[in-house]
């Protein structure tokens, strides 16, 4: 199978530089890094990629069974490291992605030598003792409003992003290509990512790993930042000054910036 | 109603109007506008509202300002929207609008709104606040599920229609099949091959063939064209073919099978449903002794049949002057025979091949004198190959053919090869 097909993967950046994987999460695609890649183009060598389902993946490559668990999705970076023969790559993953990389990095260990985590969460819901940031009932009526396609993801941006003249730099590449979702497959993708409980996976990481959060994130809050940190032995956490979800979107001088750092420092 | 002219209420009724107008001050034209407004700091955090939207919501100001940020207005799949596509566009872009989301009330329930965003920057260009516009979707939401019902149901129709369709055309395969021979029965000393190919996989063909044992000597084949398609044409054909075997039964002489076929569709098919076909009726009569097969044949309006000689050459076997069956009560047949000694091949052919469009806008016609120049190059080759080699100029011709195309080809083997008979 062409794996590089399958996902997408684009390869760019400094060929001789050591391999970083950015991972994009849950109803979204590679282009969620486009403020991220030219940072870290010049000294690595940037390989981005969609999960099946997502972005411009080959579609008809989707299993319902497959992708039912966050082992399936590990399964596709698995997949795309030893398409290109990557060794000690550092995974960057964004929210669900984050929890991705941790159990790819524990499939393929000489393929991931060190990970990022992007306001990562191992679980969404509350419990007792723990607070994910959603009660079960939210997740419930997330899972059901995704089943009505009423929120339409992909569709409902196209409008937003066809009329984009005035900056014409954000233009054709974005263009139907945003966070394209397939809304079936994000169904699935939602199913899986916000019922997954990987708490128990954060201890088996054994790689340099550094943790980003935002100071205020609705998906992923300060509780589950610093539960990650703590899980993680030797994790180095960092706040950013940041709204939201998506600090690499929002606040992508001091994501970079983070990221950049961490990497010059890993052995 | 002013047509009668001037009169005192007509008079006063616009600057009424105008008058409160100007009552409506901008304050409350914010407050109940028939749309929601509010204002947020760049964090999201809510600085401003409009009364409209608070009653929407079902809240008071004092509960919002200062203390909620917009996402927490939104259902939780909206607020997963809103931090992963609306607030990182609308920070790329500046503005955002009409993107669909849900806002949930105070008690419980939910509206569908249409909400747009715009970013003002201070003085240095930096972003300051933002502002958003939020309109009540309903009616819309409601239409656009009358939408998405109307066209699952369009999908399912169309499943429906295309299952229908796939099973029609199995029945249809099945029918035409029973038109034609399943496979041609063997003849001492002789081989034969045949082929057909439909232009329409929707429709019926018109086109027929047979090879079949009179007695323990002679055998009888023929060939043909019904006028017209479809299942009407199908059913003549069934009567074509069983009317030719049974006539061949009781008199083998090619005239008088046409002519009993002549007799039955013209009595059969009067008045204004008339059906005829073109049609090539032959025995063939192996010699005894010397390998040789006599061949006669009459035919009625069909295209002439191909002899190919083992010599390499090849011609028309002619039968001038044959009417088309069924149309005339009484009509002449020409009848001819030949010889077909080893190495030669007889080939019959509907005008599906001759009546192909060819050239680059598929105009001309393939015509006799080309299908004649092929003929010769494959003159002296077995039954078998020429029909596979007029199965590839069937396909070279590919959708220049409008027609069906019979094709039987039946032959003396060449000196030590093998007898073989195949469809």
């Amino acid at each position: 199978m062409d794996i590089e097909r399958r996902n997408n993967v684009t390869v760019t950046g400094n060929p001789r530089g050591r391999a970083v994987v950015l991972a994009h999460g849950f109803g979204c695609d590679q282009n969620m890094w486009r403020l991220t890649v030219p940072a870290l183009a010049e000294d690595y060598r940037v390989v981005l990629f969609d999960y099946v389902g997502a972005g411009r993946s080959d579609l008809t490559a989707f299993s319902e069974s497959r992708y039912a668990s966050l082992d399936g999705y590990a399964r596709d970076v698995v997949d795309v490291c030893e398409a290109l023969d990557l060794r000690d790559a550092v995974f960057v993953g964004h929210s669900v992605s984050a929890m991705i990389g941790v159990l790819a990095a524990g499939m393929a260990p000489e393929r991931i030598g060190a990970l990022v985590m992007v306001a990562p969460s191992p679980r969404y819901i509350d419990e007792a003792g723990y607070r994910g940031g959603f009660s079960a009932e939210d997740i419930d009526e997330l899972l059901e409003s995704l089943e009505s396609n009423y929120l339409g993801w992909s569709a409902a941006m196209a409008p937003v992003i066809m009329g984009n003249a005035d900056r014409p730099e954000l233009g054709e590449e974005l263009t139907n290509s945003f966070c394209a979702t397939d809304p079936d497959m994000a169904r699935v993708f939602a199913r899986t990512t916000f019922l997954s409980d990987s708490r128990d996976d954060l201890r088996t990481v054994t790689v340099p790993t550094l943790i980003l959060e935002c100071t205020q994130d609705v998906i992923a809050p300060r509780e589950v930042g610093a539960f990650v940190h703590r899980m993680i032995a030797d994790s180095k956490l960092v706040t950013l000054d940041a709204t939201g979800h998506c600090p690499h979107l929002s606040a992508p001088e001091a994501t970079n910036e983070a990221i950049t750092d961490f990497l010059v420092r890993l052995p | 109603m002013c047509r009668n002219g001037p009169e005192p209420d007509c008079e006063k009724a616009p600057a009424a109007a105008f008058a409160a107008l100007l009552e409506d001050s901008v304050e409350e034209l914010y407050e109940n506008a028939p749309c929601g407004y509010l204002s947020t700091l760049m964090d999201g955090t809510i600085a401003k509202i409009n009364a409209t939207l608070l009653g929407w919501l079902g809240l008071e100001a004092d509960a919002v300002v200062g203390r909620m940020r917009f996402a927490d207005l939104l259902t939780v799949g909206g607020k997963l929207y809103h931090e992963t596509h609306f607030a990182p566009l609308l920070r790329m872009r500046g503005e955002i609008s009409g993107i669909a989301l849900e806002i949930k009330q105070a008690g419980g329930g939910r509206i569908p709104v249409l909400v747009s965003s715009v970013v003002k920057n201070g003085g240095n260009g930096e972003p300051l606040l933002i502002r958003t516009t939020v309109f009540d979707a309903r009616d819309r939401r409601a239409y656009e599920r009358e939408l998405l019902r109307a066209r699952r149901a369009a999908e399912q129709a169309h499943e429906q229609a295309e299952a229908d369709r796939a099973r029609l055309q199995d029945a249809l395969a099945v029918l035409q099949q029973s038109l034609l021979p399943a496979t041609l029965p063997p003849v001492p000393g002789v081989e034969a091959a045949a082929h057909y190919r439909t232009a329409s996989p929707d429709r019926l063909g018109g086109d027929f063939y047979d090879l079949f044992a009179i007695d323990g000597r002679r055998f009888a084949f023929f060939l043909g064209d019904v006028c017209g398609k479809g299942p009407q044409a199908a059913a003549v054909t069934s009567l074509i073919r069983y009317t030719l075997r049974a006539a061949a039964l009781h008199d083998p002489d090619p005239v008088a099978a046409l002519t009993t076929l002549n007799h039955l569709l013209h009595e059969r098919y009067t008045g204004d449903d008339p059906r005829y076909c073109t049609a090539i009726f032959g025995t063939l009569e192996p010699g005894p002794t010397t390998g040789e097969v006599t061949v006669r044949i009459a035919s009625g309006g069909h295209p002439p049949a191909l002899v190919l000689r083992a010599d390499g050459t090849a011609g028309f076997l002619a039968t001038p002057g044959g009417l088309l069956v069924g149309v005339l009560p009484t009509a002449p047949f020409t009848a001819t025979a030949t010889t077909l000694g080893p190495g030669d091949t007889l080939v019959l052919y509907t005008d599906g091949l001759t009546e192909a469009r060819t050239g680059e806008d598929r105009t001309a016609l393939y015509g006799d004198e080309a299908l004649l120049a092929f003929a010769a190059g494959h003159a002296g080759k077995a039954p078998q190959a020429v029909i596979r080699a007029l199965e590839d100029l069937l396909d070279d011709l590919g959708d220049g053919l409008d027609d069906d195309t019979a094709l039987l080809a039946i032959g003396v083997p060449a000196p030590g090869t093998q007898s073989r008979t195949a469809t």
